[in-house]
């Protein structure tokens, strides 16, 4: 028993934010938005294959969200796992292939974590954030680091990069955001042009909330008596966290190149589990993230060349002080340094090639019995190609991945290589116009199986396998944009067909709730994604936007006839999810409303009742208004969430918050 | 299931029945048993499922729908169940209580809240339970556990002694009790004493040396005690220690060590029906043995008291008992901890009669008189 609830609190304690680093700015600022195609240095990147989905600039602001997570679920084929609160863990999973095998990057920096390979987004602040961008498969370019074509989905996350008009030296913004959970976020940021090729920008922001909201529990009998119906504030979920981010960004004749210090510091409680008799716990994690990362790329005729470098270091402190249980003190601490060097050649109008090597070192230690202090060393080696033949285009990549684990004092499990091809296809039928897309893609990837998944006191099983994945996806786009009563329409579908082998999966060994790791289990996938955007334009100066998407999701666990579970829908995955926002904008007058669905799960394999979890949904509204006082523009929001009031539960037994309300007033010079 | 897209009022969990090919002797002393099956941790999922020999019913998740104004039912993660007089009480480790129940109609009387506890056992109007919470002020780190006594009547905790890390099964013979410490929170140094409690001041005595990382405590029909050591999982294998009284002495000494791995263990007449799970780190597997042992000789007399090939159906035996009449053998299977456990039951031969679908971890079986 205490094995795997040390697991559970280790799993879900120490996601710290570990980093690789990946991508060049040039790729990153190449998203194709609605509105524009940003195109800087000298390399016009070409045209994605498959687009991502992408929330950006007011867009993004607008949606009441308090973390990138919640931002998330506006994106289709995503699940977002949801602990509940603002310090709350949240975790993404992209077509119910894991959490493990999603890339989460932040600008141009694949965020790591060796320990259990989770990235907990609730941590990352939407304050300085610009856009949001979520790839299926990996980003169809082949510049990129070679780690990128690695993540069975990718999640990119990027920041506000300072533009300055003629004249301006810098630029300021200060916000201020209050309500429920006795929130209270203030942020600035500081813009400085420091040169006439250098600029720079410093980010800082402070979070403290003591996470107490109200939850209600009611049951009736089948007879529509009422049972039970009980309100109670949720303990021990409160969060107290810095951020600080420096940018330094700059030209020169051949290129351009940008550094980045980041450091997210955090205190939390873990609210825990509601059960029973049980409605508060004493545990506390305190969790100190920093890295430093550096990117040159170089441009010198047909060749182009993007380089990474970064270190990380991740302190996790993890503490019990419940009187009634173990008592827990641990301190993990991961450290990673990376290097990336990814180079293109344009062998002709319609013929680049790439090829990317990236070195990746971490490292792992706890103060606790039995954790074996593991370095790996982890060397990726890709080559793509991509063609353009104007209405058909096609991008193959190969990445060969080599992965060496060395332990003190033990003998080291087997290395690891794997090559994993993918293939990009995009097809414009229509001859007149481009309006019209036909993509499909095929993938290949894995995870590796984590530290806790191979080192953890005795549960952890060396000799695991790498788990992975097959992707076969076919889809149409059409997307439009002129002038008039509809500016603006974007609709696509997508069918999926995904394969998870060698499932890592927590298997039961002798009495007591002890456990080991095995390459059991085998998922299918089947989903379908559609979504799609309209702006009208019915009066001057009136723009209603209407976005939605649509995701059906059959995945079944067909790893044993035997099991009781055989062909059931695996746990936390909604058959039917989706999500809407109409959004309105009159004369600085803003006005938001969204709707989240998520239709009825089943909580553990087995699909019976006692498993069965209700569907919820939430509206969400925000009215906004922009204002400007000579040269200072002010903005005001306030937010209502989970308007009508349900009580949900997105994981079993951590009960989420009923209406709740939040304001923000920003100021920018 | 009504499938749905829109949320509905949240049901009491309702019961399910199925029925099991089994009548009631006409002279049967037992009416049925009930199973508390575990649930996993955090799952608040710990159930109770009651069979009734007379009506050949198998009641599943039987406790909220008898006691549907219970917040969050019956709670997280069960450990042990036991019937004295008219109550039937439920040892819920998580949600740290005892749960005491009418034993014929499942209806709630009240709850004894003991922080940690583990098992319960009955003597002269009491209940006893053990918990790994002792007094915490000794040392914070590790607090050794305690057996808590309550009054069966009031059901008001009425005494409390310290004894040593991590207390599992107890047993109380001529006077005394006889507590199993595991100290598996302080892994690698488990603690290895049975501890010896005085009944009429309600004192620890004695700690008694027997096998690292105690765990079942089970006395047989000749007052002797067969204790069960978990080992460390790794270098020192799960063995299993017999106690007795030496001629012309009062105190239980280790007489022997028996060469036999054992998770857990019922009696019979004179048979020991014992399982044992252990863990292949080589295979990555587990090996699971099913044995009886003479318990006058101390000897294995069989290797397996399954006779008709179900064994391979089982995947983590996790409980067993037998029928105290009819000498009816039941395990239960918790197969991956996180799905629905199987009940077998066997006839005294080792042949299945028949098995039913339980709750997630069926493990602890109490039976009812009639």
């Amino acid at each position: 028993m205490k094995d795997s609830f040390k697991y559970f609190i280790l799993a879900t304690a120490a996601l710290a934010l570990p980093a690789v680093s990946r991508a060049g700015e040039e790729s990153d600022s190449a998203i194709t938005t609605l509105r524009e195609v940003v195109v800087t240095g000298r390399r016009v990147a070409p045209p994605e294959i498959i687009p991502a989905q992408v929330l950006s600039g007011d867009e993004l602001r607008r949606l009441n969200s308090n973390s990138v997570a919640d931002a998330l679920r506006y994106f289709s084929g995503v699940q977002v796992k949801d602990y509940g609160g603002v310090g709350g863990i949240k975790t993404v999973n992209i077509r119910s292939m894991g959490t493990n095998h999603t890339g989460v990057v932040y600008d141009g920096v694949e965020l790591g974590n060796a320990q259990n390979g989770q990235i907990d987004l609730g941590q990352f602040s939407l304050d300085n954030m610009e856009a949001l961008s979520l790839y299926n498969g990996q980003k169809s370019e082949i510049l990129q680091p070679a780690k990128d074509f690695g993540s069975a989905g990718s999640i990119y996350m990027r920041t506000r990069k300072p533009h300055f008009e003629a004249g301006e030296t810098w630029h300021m913004r200060a916000t201020v955001r209050a309500g429920s959970f006795d929130l209270l976020n203030p942020s600035a940021l500081m813009e400085l042009k420091l040169g006439s090729r250098v600029t720079a920008s410093l980010s800082a922001e402070w979070l403290t909330s003591t996470g107490k909201y109200k939850f209600r529990y009611r049951r009736v009998n089948p007879a529509g008596e009422l049972a039970y119906d009980t309100t109670a504030v949720r303990q021990n979920g409160d969060i107290n966290a810095t951020r600080i981010e420096a940018n330094v960004y700059g030209t020169l004749n051949t290129g351009t190149w940008s550094a980045k210090v980041y450091n997210y510091n955090s205190e939390r409680g873990v609210p825990g589990a509601i059960v029973n008799n049980v409605w508060r716990r004493g545990e506390r994690i305190w969790d100190n993230n920093s890295f430093a990362q550096a990117r040159y790329t170089g441009y010198f005729g047909k060749f182009t060349s993007l380089n990474n470098v970064k270190y990380a270091f991740y302190r996790t402190h993890y503490v019990n002080n419940d009187d009634k249980q173990v008592k827990i003190d641990n301190l993990y601490k991961q450290r990673e340094i990376y290097l990336s060097s990814a180079n293109e050649y344009q062998a002709a109008d319609w013929w680049r090639i790439s090829l990317s090597y990236d070195f990746m070192w971490n490292t792992m230690s706890a103060d606790m019995y039995g954790f074996a202090k593991p370095d790996r060393f982890s060397h990726y080696l890709s080559a793509a190609t991509a063609l353009d033949f104007k209405r058909f285009k096609v991008q193959a990549s190969a990445l060969g991945t080599f992965i060496h684990d060395e332990l003190r004092g033990q003998e080291s499990p087997a290395d690891k290589k794997v090559f994993t091809p993918a293939v990009y296809l995009s097809f414009n039928p229509l001859r007149s116009t481009s309006d019209l897309t036909l993509r499909a893609f095929y993938k290949r990837s894995f995870r590796m199986p984590t530290f806790n998944d191979l080192y953890y006191a005795d549960m952890g099983n060396s000799k695991l396998s790498p788990e992975r994945v097959t992707q076969y996806n076919v889809g149409v786009l059409y997307n439009r944009t002129r002038r008039g009563f509809v500016s603006a329409v974007r609709v696509s579908a997508d069918a999926y067909y995904n394969k998870v082998r060698d499932k890592i999966v927590a298997y039961p060994k002798g009495q007591q709730f002890r456990w080991t790791m095995l390459n059991l289990g085998l998922v299918a996938i089947k989903g379908v994604d559609v979504s799609g955007l309209i702006t009208i334009n019915p009066v001057r100066d009136l723009f209603v936007t209407v976005r939605g998407q649509y995701t059906f999701q059959q995945a079944i666990d067909v790893t044993n006839p035997a099991d009781n579970y055989y062909r059931d829908q695996i746990p936390y995955i909604p058959r039917h999810s989706g999500s809407a926002v109409v959004n309105a904008q009159w004369r600085g007058w803003g006005l938001n409303y969204s709707w989240i669905y998520v239709g009825e799960r089943y909580n553990q394999q087995e699909n019976i009742r006692y498993n069965y979890t209700q569907p919820w949904y939430t509206s969400d509204v925000s009215l906004s208004k922009d204002f400007s006082l000579g040269k200072v523009r002010l903005r005001a929001l306030a937010e209502v969430n989970n308007l009508l009031n349900q009580d949900y539960d997105v994981i079993i037994n951590y009960p989420m918050p009923k209406r709740n309300y939040r304001f923000t007033l920003n100021v920018e010079i | 299931m009504v499938a749905t897209g829109c949320r509905d009022d949240e049901l009491v969990v309702p019961t399910e029945y199925d029925i099991v090919p089994e009548t009631m002797a006409a002279d049967s002393d037992i009416r049925g048993f009930y199973l508390v099956n575990e649930g996993n941790m955090g799952s608040n999922k710990c159930t109770l499922d009651y069979f009734d020999y007379a009506t050949g019913l198998y009641a599943r998740n039987f406790y909220a729908e008898r006691n549907p104004h219970v917040i969050k039912e019956l709670g997280d993660v069960g450990n042990d169940i036991g019937i004295y007089g008219s109550k039937l009480y439920v040892v819920v480790n998580c949600s740290h209580k005892v749960e005491v129940l009418d034993a014929r109609s499942g209806v709630r009387i009240g709850q004894i809240d003991i922080p940690n506890c583990r098992y319960v056992r009955f003597y002269r109007g009491n209940a006893y339970v053990s918990s790994y919470v002792g007094p915490v002020l000794i040392d914070p780190n590790a607090p050794k556990g305690a057996v808590y006594r309550v009054d069966t009547l009031s059901l008001a905790v009425t005494g409390k002694v310290t004894v040593g890390y991590q207390p599992e099964e107890m047993e109380i013979v001529d006077d005394y009790m006889y507590v199993a410490n595991s100290g598996g929170y302080r892994a690698p140094e488990y603690d290895n004493t049975v501890s010896v409690v005085q009944m009429y001041d309600f004192k620890q005595v004695q700690q008694i040396p027997v096998g690292i990382n105690l765990h079942r405590l089970k006395k047989d029909r000749y007052g002797k005690l067969w204790v069960t050591s978990r080992g460390d999982y790794q270098s020192r294998p799960s063995r299993l220690h017999v106690l007795e009284k030496l001629p012309g002495y009062n105190r239980m000494a280790v007489t022997d060590t028996l060469d036999v791995a054992c998770s857990n263990m019922a009696f019979f007449g004179d048979s020991l029906y014992y399982y044992a799970t252990e863990w292949n780190n080589f295979t990555a597997s587990n090996t699971v043995s099913y044995g009886i042992i003479d318990i006058r000789t101390r000897k294995v007399v069989s290797t397996n008291f399954i006779s008709d090939g179900t064994e391979a159906e089982i995947t983590i035996p996790y409980g067993i008992a037998v029928h105290p009449e009819t000498g009816d053998i039941f395990v239960t299977d918790a197969k991956n901890y996180v799905s629905s456990g199987t009940l077998y039951c066997f006839d005294r031969h080792g042949r299945r009669k028949w098995s039913v679908r339980t709750g997630d971890i069926p493990a602890h079986i109490a039976f009812l008189p009639r």
